[in-house]
């Protein structure tokens, strides 16, 4: 590129500029994971954005090919591992419908709880990780790992692990949760009310941190769309889809709640657009812990070793990120023929040329955590 | 020649001069070490944490413990990196903001050298060391550490301007450069109370001079990974670190001794030597801490919101301030008229504040009007 100085007789010549190239990640501090841009910059301005995915890729889904079903559900840990019961949830659902079976009142409203309870502990993680790369020293960080502790200390004692639950089964759920499952939950809700709260306060009505996000990264409904985007990076941008209300599975149909849209589609709308889903998903536990009932927690003839007749389906469930779905093919006998997840993040990540180019290096690095990816379910 | 030290009237100027600068270094090093304990305890405490708590008594051997560790490392060089540059580069942020301790006075008649302009020479000196992060920045061969550079040579212009103005009205007002003199002109009334507004300026200037938050754009960990210091290791990375607080205490200093009435105020020259130094820690401690409070507070500004905040609103402001000031000092109006336009200039700080200190981006609607309603 070749530039002239116009009008200043000390550099009446022309020289040449070279735009600067910098490799954001495979390892950086904000790039959450292993995902790698490679940024084009002009001073401060990015021109142009190349994304490299791919560091991540374990072959989760060829994997699941030699596994039996129940075997399947450990890997859907490990492709979303900050909202495991809804990856689990989208897996078991899929597996229900092609060997037609039905799952217990009890099991489902405790797969609720668990779901949204998940949604909260991605979400406080949105928000720390998030507060971390406007560059807030820690302090969001540690407001909100001291929230997500007590859900993720709930879930240890329902699932006897702290990151890979392996919880739900074709059918129901594995064991019966612990008797004082109920006063747990609403404890756990309490806490995660204050903390919403903190969090709000230390960063929404942060001057600063309002010049960061507002207008920055602007995705419109129209290529939100087009991108194939969901979740809360879709309803901020002002679209109302959520597969909750629209294709309602488990029973919410039968709890009230919001579905939150933002106007502007920028980093703050996502932002917000999450918090605000925080308070309804604890609106719709609380809703769930009113319908608990006791009752049993599989179905009564379940086959120790499960099989399912031939066919393909495609099921699909409100992840924390967006759309989680699961296109699975059986060709008879006890594990999947194909097993192809649809992820919510690698779609979203597909808008981040579009809202990067032009802005500063700096904006990248907070649109890029806006889409709150998980590399994992990207990369699979 | 012999000159008067602490009291002990025959001593050999260099002599004299050599253990004034042996107690600063000495008292630096220490000081700076207690000053990485405390951040770590205070942050730890904002953000629920323990902090340090395994090394020694209350973890107060853990600065020490990171002295020793990072001395023990190898002092790696890249390749590439130009070899003088690249290790000269930690002498010129080093050494500049321990020459600014001359002049700093920590009691009445207690400072290393009493200097006319000492003012001047302070700040002076203390902006050389963007001339070493620049140095770092280019030798290191590094993307991400020429960025940081560059953005730390903008930052540091941009922000001595309005650092100098708001201790140049303090200075107008006081009728001299000598820190020893402003000093003790304070012990009744401390000048914050005659130029708030210089204070407030000062304030974010410092800040931004220190490159702390929210003005740590130069090394932002989020965004260029430590900046001109990526490819420091070992001692020399430590001796960065060693400056960066260094230059904290010395400009809380600063600070103290010309708006918060250092030694002087509100015991005057009479109290005790140990009372003035009580006093000037005392009100240095608490402009330490609001740093780290605001440090554990607020998110990282964007480069051009730094630099419009900078150029559009700080330095319309002293310069404003500059001019009240000389009209007030000329005319000999009373005192009390230098507060009218420092009221006035906060309000409109303020006011810039609270709708939109810098730049926000206009927001676009993600639906226009027209597909909204043809979706609806």
């Amino acid at each position: 590129m070749t530039t002239a100085v116009p009008d200043n007789p000390a550099f009446d010549h022309e020289f040449e500029t070279q735009d600067l190239m910098i490799n954001m990640g495979p390892q950086h501090p904000s790039t959450h994971g292993v995902f790698r841009m490679v940024l084009t910059i002009d001073g401060e301005l990015v021109t142009d954005v190349t994304p490299h995915i791919g560091y991540m890729h374990r072959g989760a889904e060829k994997l699941c090919e030699t596994m039996d079903y129940r075997q399947g559900i450990g890997y859907m840990d490990r492709t979303e591992y900050l909202a495991n019961f809804n990856a689990e949830l989208s897996y078991v659902m899929a597996v229900e419908q092609l060997a037609e079976l039905e799952v217990p009142e009890r099991a489902q409203w405790i797969r609720m709880i668990l779901c949204e309870l998940n949604r909260l502990s991605s979400h406080f993680m949105f928000l720390g990780a998030f507060g971390t790369d406007v560059g807030v020293f820690g302090t969001a960080f540690t407001y909100a790992f001291r929230e997500r502790e007590f859900i993720q200390d709930l879930f240890e004692e329902v699932a006897g692990d702290r990151l890979m639950f392996a919880y739900f089964r074709a059918g129901g759920l594995a064991w019966e949760v612990p008797g004082n499952f109920e006063a747990r939950v609403r404890e756990t809700l309490a806490l995660s009310r204050r903390g919403i709260k903190d969090l709000d306060g230390l960063m929404t009505q942060n001057e600063i941190f309002r010049a960061r996000t507002e207008g920055v990264g602007h995705l419109s409904a129209a290529d939100a769309l087009d991108w194939g985007a969901s979740g809360p990076t879709l309803r901020a941008s002002g679209v109302p889809m959520d597969i909750r209300k629209d294709e309602p599975y488990l029973f919410y149909d039968q709890v009230d709640f919001d579905v939150i849209t933002g106007d502007h589609g920028d980093v703050f709308d996502r932002f917000q657009c999450r918090i605000d889903e925080m308070w309804q998903s604890i609106r719709i536990i609380e809703q769930c812990l009113e319908r608990l009932e006791p009752g049993p927690i599989v179905p009564d003839r379940l086959p120790r070793m499960l099989r399912t007749p031939p066919g393909e389906v495609y099921t699909r469930t409100e992840a924390p990120r967006g759309e989680y779905g699961i296109y699975l093919v059986s060709k008879g006998g006890n594990r999947p023929h194909r097993l192809k997840i649809r992820s919510a993040c690698l779609s979203n990540l597909q808008a981040l040329r579009d809202m990067t180019i032009g802005g500063y290096v700096a904006d990248a690095v907070v649109v890029l955590g806006s889409l709150d990816i998980v590399l994992c379910e990207v990369d699979r | 020649m012999n000159t008067e030290l602490f009291g002990f009237p025959t001593v050999n100027v260099w002599v004299d001069a050599v253990i004034r600068l042996h107690l600063i270094v000495g008292l630096m090093t220490v000081v700076v070490m207690g000053l990485i304990y405390i951040e770590r305890k205070i942050i730890a405490r904002f953000q629920m944490r323990l902090g340090p708590t395994r090394t020694g008594p209350l973890g107060l051997l853990q600065s020490l413990a990171d002295a020793l560790k990072l001395l023990g490392k190898e002092d790696l060089r890249p390749r590439n990196a130009d070899p003088l540059i690249f290790e000269f580069a930690v002498y010129f942020v080093f050494v500049p903001v321990f020459m600014g301790f001359v002049a700093i006075p920590f009691a009445f008649d207690w400072n290393v050298r009493v200097l006319e302009l000492g003012l001047f020479y302070v700040i002076a000196i203390s902006s050389i060391n963007v001339v070493g992060w620049v140095m770092a920045g280019w030798a290191s061969d590094n993307r991400y550490a020429m960025i940081g550079a560059l953005r730390a040579a903008a930052q540091g212009i941009s922000y001595e301007v309005p650092l100098i103005l708001a201790v140049l009205a303090v200075a107008m007002v006081a009728g001299s450069l000598n820190l020893n003199e402003i000093t003790g002109q304070q012990g009744h009334i401390p000048y914050i109370v005659w130029q708030p507004l210089a204070f407030a300026i000062f304030y974010v200037a410092m800040l931004a001079e220190l490159n702390r938050s929210p003005f740590d754009i130069p090394i932002g960990e989020s965004e260029v990974v430590g900046g001109p210091f990526v490819e420091y290791s070992g001692i020399r990375w430590s001796m960065f670190f060693l400056a960066e607080y260094a230059g904290l205490f010395i400009l809380c200093l600063l600070a103290s001794a010309v708006f918060l009435g250092g030694w002087a105020w509100p015991l005057g020259e009479d109290a005790g030597v140990l009372w003035q130094i009580v006093l000037t820690s005392a009100k240095t401690g608490l402009l330490i801490f609001s740093v780290f409070w605001v440090r554990v507070t607020v998110p990282r500004m964007r480069i051009d919101q730094l630099m419009a905040f900078s150029w559009k609103v700080l330095m319309p402001l002293s310069f404003g301030l500059i001019l009240a000031n000389g009209l007030i000092l000329v005319y000999e109006w009373p005192h009390v008229f230098l507060l009218i336009p420092n009221v006035i200039g906060l309000v409109l700080l303020y006011v810039i504040v609270e709708h939109g200190i810098t730049r926000r981006r206009p927001r676009q609607l993600a639906r226009p009007a027209a597909q909204a309603e043809a979706a609806s």
